[in-house]
């Protein structure tokens, strides 16, 4: 009974001319509100037709969050290169638990202890071994230019297995045990010259390093950090052969436990045994303390982070700006729509997923070029730049946060659609 | 049977203390079912906004306002929401939404009714146009089509969800004298066949043959009901 008569045969009847009364209305159909699906789908189908139709503004859009994801992308990703390179050198550490002066803030400026700690530490019976590493800066003359720069200097006894770094094989710690002889960071900066190059092409040469000359004898890949362009790794009694300083004093002091000890017991033991010019750390520990210096006592931290949320708002501004003016535009159709039924409600939802498809459309493109610039900074400047998949996540719940905060903050606009000023 | 609408004693003001000014006075008014009622006077009379008191786009002061059996009189917003998407608009400015082709443009009036699936919108979107003339041009933006043309499609809008009643405001305002007459024909013939009242505000003196009753307005009363 519902259908309604239709079709073009109705258009000349004319009740005038045929003296018939209209007939009454047909009762409406009874009307059942939008399903679930619906109610999410037909808004966001309003919204990208919407969207779609102002190429000229859906560019503008995604640029600006495309703009806000890289910038975003690129402060995360120098951020986090600077905490990983910063523990580069800690990170390659290999020891069950660590002995460091407490006035050490980062490795680059370590406050010596003295060297007998170690010894003092091995009284333990849970202690097997006891590798006491030397820290100073000197500087390396490039073999190509001449020109000096500081270099990190690692001493140690390398058979003691308290470091893991990649190409410190037998053979190279067996050169490292003659006079005067060092191994050479090969993901060092570029600023030392060809250094491994030479090494590759040539084989071992005789390098300045300080005052004196010493014989390159293997390459190691240990990686830069904030603190040092590069490394270098020499025994023990080469690292005094360059280092002036008291012989009875070290920088740090890897221990290697016995197997099946209890880490956290001998820990323990330790810090009630020594005295108070060490603090005993575990791996873990002292990684976290080389990063804690970064993040807490340098403005460095703080920097990335004010530049995050720089982009974050930048992004929001431009979102917010486009979605007020597609609303402001089209004031009178919204308010149609409004007249014809449409709630307010409805209307922020059709809003709320433009928000929403935008940044997922200037997500993507932000992506793949923060990716590709990882590559490319990343390679220039021998930072670890990566593309975790959390950070990419993480990055992605923020830009759809601050479209989201645009959506809100543009939604307001909608009230001033209003179907009674229609007439 | 209920009338489609009945006012009795409705006023209206707009601002507060000083400012306030009545724009209706104790108006009272019946549609019958299709009848086709003109609203007349100059500007200023309050025909326009008893028509957005009518059309529950505008919340009641004073008075009793019956729509389509329901009492708009402190109706709640979201009653008169829903009143709404029984009433058909047409409007001065067609107000077509201009990314959206004619045919989605009708279908927007049937997309809050659960009961009709995509294909069944657009097919009666499509007849609907076809009624007005239009079969030619569902898939063409507002923009490629003429001033009549929209207001056809709005028409179309308006009439493709079965509305109980049909307000119009000064629908031939924005067009020529000859697309003017034929749009309001057009309106009447669509709504005379399905038997749905129209409330129209008009001033245009070329379209008064098409009403059933003339009801002339000013300074906020009802001066004179002629029947056509």
């Amino acid at each position: 009974m519902n259908e309604i008569p239709r079709g073009p045969a109705l258009l000349p009847w004319a009740p005038e001319m045929t003296g018939e009364t209209a007939p009454a209305a047909p009762p409406a159909p009874p009307r059942r509100s939008l399903g679930f699906l619906p109610g999410l789908f037909l808004p966001l189908r309003l919204a990208w037709r919407q969207l779609r139709s102002e190429r000229a503004r859906l560019l503008t859009a995604i640029a600006g969050v495309m703009f806000a994801a890289l910038l975003v992308f690129m402060q995360l990703g120098f951020r986090g290169a600077l905490f990983d390179s910063a523990t580069n050198l800690l990170g390659a550490m290999r020891g069950d638990l660590f002995l460091m002066h407490p006035m050490t803030q980062a490795s680059f400026r370590p406050e010596p202890l003295p060297r007998g700690r170690a010894w003092q530490a091995l009284a333990d019976p849970d202690v097997e071994r006891a590798v006491p590493i030397y820290l100073a800066q000197a500087t390396l003359r490039n073999p190509e230019t001449g020109g000096r720069r500081a270099v990190q200097l690692i001493g140690l006894d390398a058979e003691g297995g308290a470091v893991d770094f990649v190409g410190l094989g037998a053979e190279v710690i067996e050169a490292l045990k003659r006079p005067d002889t060092v191994a050479f960071d090969s993901r060092s900066r570029p600023e030392f010259g060809p250094v491994a190059r030479y090494f590759r092409e040539r084989g071992p040469y005789p390098l300045q390093i300080g005052n004196r000359e010493v014989e390159l004898v293997g390459l190691v890949e240990i990686g830069p950090s904030f603190g040092a362009d590069g490394n270098a790794v020499l025994s023990e009694t080469n690292f005094r052969r360059l280092v002036t300083r008291s012989a009875s004093n070290a920088d740090l002091v890897a221990l290697r436990l016995r197997a099946g000890a209890d880490l956290r017991a001998v820990q323990a033991r330790l810090v009630a045994a020594l005295p108070e010019d060490v603090v005993v750390m575990t791996h873990a520990e002292l990684v976290a303390h080389e990063r804690a210096y970064w993040e807490e006592s340098t403005p460095i931290g703080f920097i990335f982070l004010f530049g995050s949320i720089m982009g974050l708002i930048v992004g929001m501004v431009i979102v917010y700006q486009i979605l007020f003016a597609d609303i402001a535009s089209h004031t009178s159709e919204y308010a149609t729509l409004k007249a014809m039924g449409y709630s307010n409600f409805y209307l922020v939802r059709v809003v709320m997923w433009a928000a929403c498809i935008l940044a997922l459309i200037g997500f993507v493109p932000g992506f793949a070029v923060s990716a590709f610039l990882y590559d490319f900074v990343g390679s220039a400047t021998f930072l670890p730049l990566d593309m975790y998949p959390e950070r990419a996540v993480g990055v992605f719940l923020l830009i759809f946060g601050m479209c989201a905060i645009a959506g809100l903050l543009a939604v307001r606009k909608l009230r001033d659609a209003n179907p009674a000023d229609m007439f | 049977m209920d009338r489609p609408v009945a006012l009795r004693g409705v006023s209206f003001a707009y601002g507060e203390g000083d400012l306030r000014r009545l724009v209706l006075r104790d108006v009272s008014l019946e549609v019958e079912p299709g009848e086709i009622v003109l609203l007349t006077g100059p500007s200023g009379s309050g025909k326009t906004t008893l028509l957005t008191l009518v059309g529950a786009l505008r919340a009641m002061q004073e008075g009793s306002c019956r729509v389509l059996g329901r009492e708009l009189m402190g109706a709640r917003e979201g009653d008169r929401v829903r009143l709404r998407r029984s009433i058909g608009f047409i409007f001065q400015n067609h107000n077509l939404l201009g990314f959206l082709t004619a045919r989605q443009n009708v279908a927007m009036s049937l997309e809050l009714d659960g009961n009709l699936t995509e294909r069944q919108r657009l097919a009666r979107a499509g007849e609907m146009l076809a009624a007005v003339g239009l079969a030619d041009h569902t898939e063409k933006p507002p923009s490629k089509l003429s001033g009549g043309q929209r207001q056809r499609v709005a028409i179309a809008r308006a009439l493709a969800g079965q509305p109980g009643l049909i307000l119009a405001d000064e629908p031939t305002a924005a067009l020529d004298k000859a697309s003017g007459q034929e749009v309001v024909r057009l309106l009447r013939d669509l709504a005379r066949g399905r038997g749905v009242p129209i409330l129209l505000v008009t001033h245009d003196p070329r379209i008064l043959d098409i009403a059933d009753r003339i009801v002339a307005m000013e300074d906020g009363r009802i001066v004179e009901t002629q029947a056509a």
